[in-house]
């Protein structure tokens, strides 16, 4: 009775120290192993396994980690209101603490992206052209002014190089339309400007880009 | 007769080409709103800030607002004739039309909004005393000369008041490889000396002390 007693007791110590032993590991290996950590599996559930994207849910692999943290406010602040961030992403990021994002962010930013090279081949050399040039006499702003070079980002302004054909389509319709991101940001304004064609061929050269 | 018939399937031909070519034109513009003055300025405020402050983008873009509309329209010429480097810009300004860019200039030059900011804040001491009294071991005239004590500049000369730090810094370190190319008769190789005499920490202070200035 009292040696049960006993090895009772030191088997709830033992459950506890396991449990203690499997959250230390869990903090210290987070966010260093991919996938390992229950938050990054909850993105990688849409954005893909790797973070490089998966359909509608864009590549976070490579992107800017200050951009990654911009957006996340901007879901938690329902400014970001598209209808897939409605959808999924303002409850995903309802209880996500800064600390977190901000490890998130990191996180993906440390993974190498891999272009989605989903694009209209045809229509990239178009796309290009416009991404460096805009189009000065439709009042069409160079894309190279903000996103450099070869659509790197920097800062809080998104890596574009590589990111999937419909999901650049898709942003540059929406804001075309009147849905919003982040407050401040001149893509509305640069949106309303495109045609069909136009946005189209960015898309297509982006998803190439390396 | 025939000549009249071979006259007709010319016309038809010519006007067949004319309204083909019109049907282009306005298929290629009309997703995007060709406007004035108003859709120009929206244009230019993309990238220099909604309120003509500044903004940061992969580059620095200046401050327009306040600025010397002689300067402005000086600099648009400069880099439709390749006189000072930019790939943005010499795209953005060779559609300009003269009276465009009049009307551009005379609106910025109204705006005033507060400066951009974002500078660092250790140096502005020194920048302040190198804008106000030059360096004269170096050879370096007081910035104050000739854009002023307010630094809102004058005709030719810029405003430096409130222009963004890194733009500042980014002109002043490569004033030669980007102004005055090709020609001697710039106006801007009057600032190619003094921007050549500047240490980079001389620089990085003056713009610290200007990008505050109101």
């Amino acid at each position: 009775m009292h040696e049960a007693r006993k090895l009772g007791v030191m088997g709830r110590i033992g459950l506890k120290t396991a449990v203690l032993a499997i959250f230390a590991f869990a903090l210290s290996t987070f966010p260093g192993s991919a996938g390992e950590s229950a938050a990054v599996r909850n993105c990688t559930w849409c954005h893909g396994t790797g973070a490089q994207g998966y359909t509608v849910a864009p590549r976070l692999a490579g992107q800017r980690p200050a951009y990654v943290m911009s957006q996340l406010r901007s879901f938690h602040d329902h400014t970001r209101d598209n209808p897939f961030s409605r959808q999924y992403m303002w409850g995903a990021v309802a209880s996500l603490s800064p600390y977190t994002a901000r490890d998130l962010a990191n996180y993906f930013a440390s993974i190498p992206p891999r272009p989605a090279n989903d694009g209209n081949s045809v229509l990239a050399a178009r796309g290009r052209t416009i991404y460096m040039d805009g189009i000065p006499e439709a009042n069409i702003v160079s894309c190279y002014a903000c996103h450099g070079p070869n659509a790197e980002g920097i800062r809080d302004i998104p890596r574009l190089g590589g990111l999937a054909y419909f999901y650049i389509k898709a942003r540059l319709e929406q804001w075309g339309e009147g849905y919003h991101s982040t407050p401040g940001s001149p893509m509305p304004m640069v949106a309303t400007h495109l045609g069909p064609e136009e946005v189209e061929a960015l898309a297509s050269y982006l998803s190439f880009v390396r | 007769m025939r000549a009249i018939g071979l006259k007709l399937v010319l016309q038809i031909a010519v006007l067949a080409v004319v309204f083909s070519a019109s049907g282009h034109a306005q298929e290629r513009m009309a997703p995007t709103r060709v406007g004035g003055l108003g859709a120009k300025l929206e244009y230019c405020k993309t990238c220099h800030g909604l309120s003509g402050q500044g903004y940061l983008g992969y580059f620095p873009m200046p401050r327009l607002a306040g600025q010397q509309p002689e300067y402005i329209e000086a600099q648009l010429k400069a880099f439709i004739e390749r006189r000072r480097t930019n790939p943005i810009m010499r795209n953005v300004a060779h559609v300009l039309t003269p009276s465009m860019i009049s009307a551009l200039a005379n609106h910025f030059q109204h705006l005033n909004p507060p400066p951009f900011g974002g500078a660092p804040r250790g140096s502005i001491a020194t920048g302040k005393k190198i804008y106000e009294e030059g360096l004269p071991e170096s050879n370096v005239p007081a910035c104050s000369a000739c854009h002023g004590a307010d630094g809102h500049g004058q005709n030719e000369i810029p405003r430096l008041a409130g222009q963004l730090y890194p733009y500042m810094v980014g002109q002043l370190t490569g004033w030669a490889s980007v102004r005055g190319q090709g020609t001697s008769v710039d106006t801007s190789a009057i600032m190619a000396p003094t921007a050549h005499n500047m240490t980079r920490s001389q620089i990085e202070a003056v713009a610290a002390y200007v990008s505050n200035l109101h």
